[in-house]
């Protein structure tokens, strides 16, 4: 039992970096129906410019900087490779971004070298123990786990709250009438961008935090493909609800796989892609995405 | 007007089609007939012209074609967006690898090294592989299948990295099959030519057959469905294309064109292991489609030789750009500037010429077909 709860706060940890990740994924296609595949980049690019800002500004500001950075370049990557796309088939802008994540992660790499590269987290590898249970959890699960919860709930009052949140709601819902109505769709989708930038680079913090940042970390930002499929990809709760439910999975799977050595090791790699299709053989628009209407 | 066209055909009038079937020919204009011809014939001639190191290259090339000619199909003429082309290529290894193996070597083998068998056996395995996907793909579209194709990549590396006894594990893999036909080896030095010579010529006549078929599949009926079904799915339903049938077809087709090229391309080098198949081999072939041109045959292939000769290609342009250097652990390298070309080029060409190298072509044919004139 204290196996089974270890390894759902674990998965409540990584999973909130899922979270945070698809967030960015459905705050982008919410904005300009496209799927941005270049996260992966923005996030790794976010721990690598951690790793350089700890040392002179200490972590929870390096954190800060680099979301704002982060943000410009996703800014930056909107207005010159997908501004001038819009209008153009879907599929055509994914591929850009796709294009973009390659090139930009090039880029990066170039700054991890060969050292290796920490956020400089404040907790490592240290746990607390839950008292009266005997129940040990890792700091930086709960770490990351508080911090998503934050910044979700910010979110969701800037959406519900603010004048510009109900312009992105408006043109998320229907993108000429808000132009109508006078919101500058150019800036809803500046801003989301911005946000998918900012919210990929904490998550590539935290995605980093007690171990170290190197090239493969982007893979992690890959799973939360999966997360936005299963939760379905103009669903906000659904992003955090998918991203926590899958990184619970994931954590169970790693944990109980010595039960079913067929399977091969590190089979919790792949268990978020396997959930995925078998939720979408049952729901072919998540749990909690709208059902697309077709008209002719 | 008779039916057959040919013989009606007006000449300087290549454009003036007087039946379906002149119009629906395969090169439907003399000029295209002659420089094609003269185009294959220019490529069975490289091989006395170019040194054996290029010609390998070149050979790859055909494979590569091969893969992107099936790529093409699914996403260029039917429009479904695959990012799964690396699962159905190592498929299609695996299955030549293991027909073709060492019985007695340390991964699964049935010492079959005859080509006729393991070649088609390949393109059948993966293209009932691309069956079994196909119901996803008539359920999903757009990004959704892309990202389920995704996954399949993801799925299918660990798979092959854990299945160590067919794949010999990652990091350490195994021989590639056997090119080999009725006790005859293909490409072996002889008097004929070296092995370098009569594999590009092998690969070369199965990138024309596989060129030929795929480009008669896409003027037929079938072809005609997929195009429908890519301009716009609903209506391709109504006017009564079955679109779980046509898809399940492209997808089966496009495996199946995978699976040989999968098959074939490890010939060359004799060696794979199971990392060859990452996301970034599906992105490559993504790239050969769409920078060649999508939705045509010639794009696919012009493409594939474009993506394949890149890292020729920088490699060529260090001696000109002093500061890029080839050492892996300087930085920039000429292998950092290779991987930013995929993506740069994948985003200059989406942006400026979103027909590709092909599109490229039609614009400087068109400017010689007016030229004095500017149009």
């Amino acid at each position: 039992m204290t196996e089974f709860l270890e390894s759902v706060l674990r998965g409540l940890g990584t999973g909130s970096v899922y979270a945070l990740l698809a967030l960015g994924f459905v705050i982008i296609y919410k904005a300009t129906r496209v799927i941005s595949f270049a996260q992966p980049a923005f996030m790794l690019a976010g721990a690598v410019l951690v790793t350089y800002l700890v040392g002179p500004v200490g972590f929870w500001l390096a954190v800060l900087i680099a979301a704002l950075l982060t943000a410009g370049l996703a800014l930056g990557v909107e207005r010159v490779a997908v501004r001038p796309m819009v209008g153009r088939p879907a599929f055509v802008v994914a591929i850009i971004t796709l294009g973009v994540d390659v090139a930009v992660r090039v880029v990066v790499n170039g700054f991890i070298g060969l050292d290796v590269r920490h956020v400089g987290d404040p907790w490592g590898l240290r746990t607390v123990a839950i008292p009266g249970t005997g129940i040990d959890l890792q700091q930086r699960h709960l770490g990351a786990f508080l911090t998503t919860a934050v910044l979700i709930a910010a979110l969701f009052a800037f959406f519900r709250f603010t004048r510009m949140g109900l312009a992105m709601r408006a043109a998320a819902y229907d993108q000429e009438a808000a132009l109508a109505q006078g919101v500058s769709v150019g800036a809803v989708f500046a801003l989301a961008w911005g946000l998918a930038g900012g919210l990929a680079a904490v998550a590539g913090t935290f995605a980093a935090a007690g171990a170290s940042v190197d090239a493969g970390l982007w893979l992690i930002a890959l799973t939360a493909l999966p997360v936005i499929i299963l939760g379905g990809l103009d669903s906000l709760p659904g992003a955090v609800v998918g991203g926590l439910a899958v990184g619970t999975i994931q954590e169970l799977a790693a944990s109980y796989q010595q039960h079913a050595p067929w399977l091969g090791g590190n089979v919790s790699v792949i268990t978020p892609y396997v959930l995925m299709l078998l939720v979408l053989l049952v729901r072919p628009y998540g749990l909690f995405g709208t059902r697309e209407v077709e008209r002719v | 007007m008779s039916a057959t066209g040919r013989r009606t055909r007006l000449r300087g009038r290549p454009l003036l089609h007087t039946s379906y079937a002149s119009e629906l020919a395969l090169f439907d204009t003399p000029a295209k007939r002659t420089s094609v011809g003269m185009l294959l014939m220019l490529a069975v001639a490289l091989p006395f012209l170019l040194p054996d190191e290029v010609l390998q290259l070149l050979a790859v090339c055909c494979v590569a074609a091969i893969g992107a000619i099936g790529l093409g199909l699914v996403t260029g003429y039917a429009g479904q967006v695959s990012l799964g082309h690396a699962f159905f290529l190592a498929i299609g290894a695996y299955t030549a690898a293991a027909i073709s193996g060492d019985p007695d070597g340390r991964v699964i083998g049935f010492g079959v090294t005859n080509i006729g068998v393991w070649l088609p056996a390949a393109g059948l395995v993966a293209g009932l592989a691309g069956v079994l996907v196909a119901p996803l793909a008539t359920r999903l579209r757009g990004l959704y299948l892309a990202i389920v194709t995704l996954g399949l990549v993801f799925i299918g590396q660990h798979v092959f990295s854990e299945w160590s006894a067919l794949t010999g594990g990652a990091g350490v893999g195994r021989p590639a099959a056997t090119l080999e036909f009725f006790g005859q080896p293909l490409a072996a030095t002889g008097a004929l030519g070296t092995r370098d010579q009569k594999l590009y010529w092998l690969m070369l006549l199965f990138l024309l057959i596989f060129a030929l078929a795929a480009a008669n599949l896409a003027r037929s009926r079938i072809g005609r469905a997929f195009t429908a079904i890519r301009d716009r799915d609903i209506a391709a339903g109504v006017i009564g294309v079955n679109l779980a049938r046509y898809k399940a077809i492209a997808f089966a087709v496009s495996s199946a064109y995978a699976g040989c090229a999968g098959a074939l391309l490890y010939t060359v080098t004799g060696f794979f292991d199971p990392s060859s198949f990452s996301l970034l081999l599906s992105v490559q072939y993504i790239a050969m489609v769409l920078i060649g041109g999508a939705g045509t045959i010639s794009g696919a292939i012009a493409g594939a030789f474009f993506i394949t000769l890149l890292p020729r290609l920088t490699r060529e342009m260090q001696a000109w750009v002093p500061f890029l250097s080839a050492q892996p652990n300087e930085v920039p390298n000429v292998f950092q500037v290779e991987t930013i070309l995929y993506g740069v080029l994948l985003i200059v060409f989406l942006l400026f010429e979103p027909r590709g190298l092909f599109g490229i072509w039609v614009r400087v044919r068109n400017y010689w077909k007016a030229w004095p004139f500017s149009y």
